[in-house]
């Protein structure tokens, strides 16, 4: 149960983070220039990053062919533990 | 070449079922102004945009685009999962029960299959495609607001409302590349008939 909380936790922190990196890249595609906007998607992306290994570490794979590292030693990817974003129950 | 990440865009969690909303909502997974033509039209434009800068707009934005087709099933899916067929003749849907059962079949709404006559690729008018672009996010703009109409759930609208603020960002986002595009061009107005300047059409 402590694990399932923290698991959706974590994600909840990466949908946030990966919300501002989204919008970020968005704003830099049409203004390449603004240093501000580097900047804050300079620090965004690296403290996104460490959550999602974070995760990928406690959890498992979030992306699929080899862009997650794979810490543990079983396929959770396909695992029925492992529940697709639709499932809620 | 694309990724998949194992997660929402913004987070659902729907306990109510409702295939009479499910049904309505459906729209905006395969019709006219819903996400799969949202998707399918800039990641179609964008081949033959004309700088690097507008291929990024397209690449960026018809990527996000996927992630919201994903959170238009999502609604549906959580909408109608504990529904009987009761449920659905009740509330107007049985139509889809009765084609689909639970499945999410990208129409508009039950009605048409998903058509690529919902988009156009222009090529060398790139000015043309990004009107429709642009028409295209205030069209789905207008969608998701009338849905929020005709929904009590806040489960269903906290997603709805994510979805349509989102199609305000990409309307800037198009309407800044639009306006660079043009100055680049040296174009005085945003008229269309000043391009293309090469070669007289009429």
């Amino acid at each position: 149960m402590d694990n399932v909380l923290n698991k959706q936790e974590l994600l909840r922190q990466i949908q946030e983070l990966g919300f501002v990196a989204l919008e970020l890249n968005l704003y830099l595609d049409t203004h390449p220039d603004d240093e501000a906007a580097l900047n804050d998607f300079r620090y965004i992306t690296n403290n996104l990053n460490q959550l999602k290994q974070l995760y990928c570490q406690t959890f498992g794979p979030l992306t699929n062919f080899g862009n997650s590292m794979l810490s543990k030693n079983t396929w959770t990817w396909a695992s029925e533990e492992d529940k697709w974003p639709w499932e809620n129950k | 070449m694309w990724i998949y990440e194992k997660r929402l865009q913004f987070p659902i969690n729907i306990k109510k079922t409702d295939p009479q909303l499910a049904k309505a909502i459906l729209t905006q997974y395969g019709g006219p102004n819903g996400e799969l033509a949202a998707s399918l039209r800039y990641l179609s434009q964008r081949y033959t945009m004309p700088t690097s800068q507008a291929k990024a707009v397209l690449t960026d934005i018809g990527t996000e685009e996927l992630a919201h087709l994903e959170m238009v099933a999502t609604i549906i899916y959580q909408l109608t999962q504990d529904a009987t067929g009761e449920d659905y003749m009740k509330s107007f849907a049985e139509a889809l029960y009765s084609k689909w059962d639970k499945g999410i079949h990208p129409d508009d709404s039950g009605t048409i299959a998903f058509s690529a006559t919902y988009i156009n690729t222009m090529g060398r008018d790139y000015i043309a495609d990004l009107y429709e672009d642009l028409a295209a996010e205030e069209k789905a703009r207008a969608t998701y607001e009338y849905l929020l109409d005709i929904t009590k759930d806040p489960d269903v609208i906290a997603p709805l409302s994510f979805l349509r603020q989102r199609e305000i960002v990409h309307f800037q986002r198009f309407g800044e590349l639009l306006d660079k595009l043009q100055l680049e061009k040296n174009m005085k107005t945003v008229h269309p008939v000043n391009f293309p300047e090469e070669k007289a059409y009429f």
